[in-house]
């Protein structure tokens, strides 16, 4: 379909981009993965690099958020939901829940 | 059974939430059926408040609080009943659960008479009143006597819902002052 295929072209585009612009030659972004349950973030993978990928997987029963605290990302997660951000920054990135500001969490991004 | 101090009652009727605190106090313990009704009554009060908020406030900040009440006390009252169906328990009206309603209708009354950003502080200030009383209750009588293993984490996972909320109902009269 062609609105499926022009999404393609461009999906594939971002990706080249993202992989020449990595700076873990060859290796390309990583995707991390962070659980979310019971009102708290799991922990944050380590060995994350600008241009990786962090997906949030939601398995609670309430709705959260994963805030960045310099505004870098915001992403809703429904009960249930998936949501990602691409790291664009190096250093300390603390985030919380929008909703439950006791949830805390932090993503250490190497160059 | 659930005898209310009259040092805490009072105490907590001044911030107008002496229901919930009031079984941290009590001098008999609750039954599983009890705390099961208690618990669903202490979220149930606060959508109920939380419905009335949505019709009075024009506050964005207090919109969304009340709309997240709603949304998460509706998550967790609806995994309690899935566990009560799943345990086959039914939940048994007490002392404790009519005296959290009666206060709740006189909190709301109060509430229903104010307007604008008078309504929205009060309201704000309710919540973290309630959230601290509801907090106590569960920690010094409700958790402790439950018998359940899966109530009584059930039963924790409110208890760290109900600080949350206090956090965020912080936040809010913060916003507002």
């Amino acid at each position: 379909m062609p609105f499926r295929s022009k999404i393609g072209r461009r999906g594939a585009l971002a990706l080249c981009v993202v992989s020449l612009a990595s700076p873990s030659f060859g290796a390309g972004p990583r995707l991390h993965s962070i659980g979310i349950d019971d009102l708290a973030f799991g922990p944050a993978p380590g060995g994350l690099h600008v241009n990786d990928i962090v997906e949030w997987k939601n398995s609670d029963i309430l709705r959260h958020t994963a805030t960045a605290t310099d505004g870098s990302f915001d992403i809703d997660l429904p009960a249930g939901a998936k949501g990602r951000t691409i790291l664009k920054r190096s250093g300390s990135i603390p985030y919380i829940c929008r909703f439950h500001p006791g949830m805390k969490g932090q993503l250490e991004v190497a160059p | 059974m659930f005898q209310i101090s009259p040092l805490l009652k009072s105490s907590v009727l001044a911030a107008g939430v002496c229901f919930a605190a009031a079984t941290a106090m009590a001098q008999g313990k609750p039954t599983d059926p009890q705390i099961a009704d208690i618990a669903y009554t202490a979220g149930q009060i606060d959508i109920e408040q939380a419905i009335d908020a949505l019709k009075k406030t024009h506050n964005k900040a207090v919109r969304s609080f009340a709309e997240e009440m709603i949304r998460d006390h509706l998550a967790v009252n609806n995994k309690l009943i899935m566990l009560y169906d799943k345990l086959d328990m039914t939940p048994e009206d007490n002392d404790t659960s009519r005296n959290m309603y009666r206060e709740a209708r006189v909190k709301r009354e109060e509430l229903r008479a104010l307007s604008g950003s008078a309504f929205d502080k009060a309201y704000a200030e309710n919540e973290i009143a309630y959230h601290e009383a509801v907090d106590g209750a569960l920690e010094s009588t409700l958790i402790p006597a439950a018998q359940n293993a899966k109530l009584k984490s059930l039963l924790e996972t409110g208890l760290k819902l109900f600080k949350e909320h206090k956090r965020h109902a912080e936040r809010l009269v913060d916003e507002l002052k």
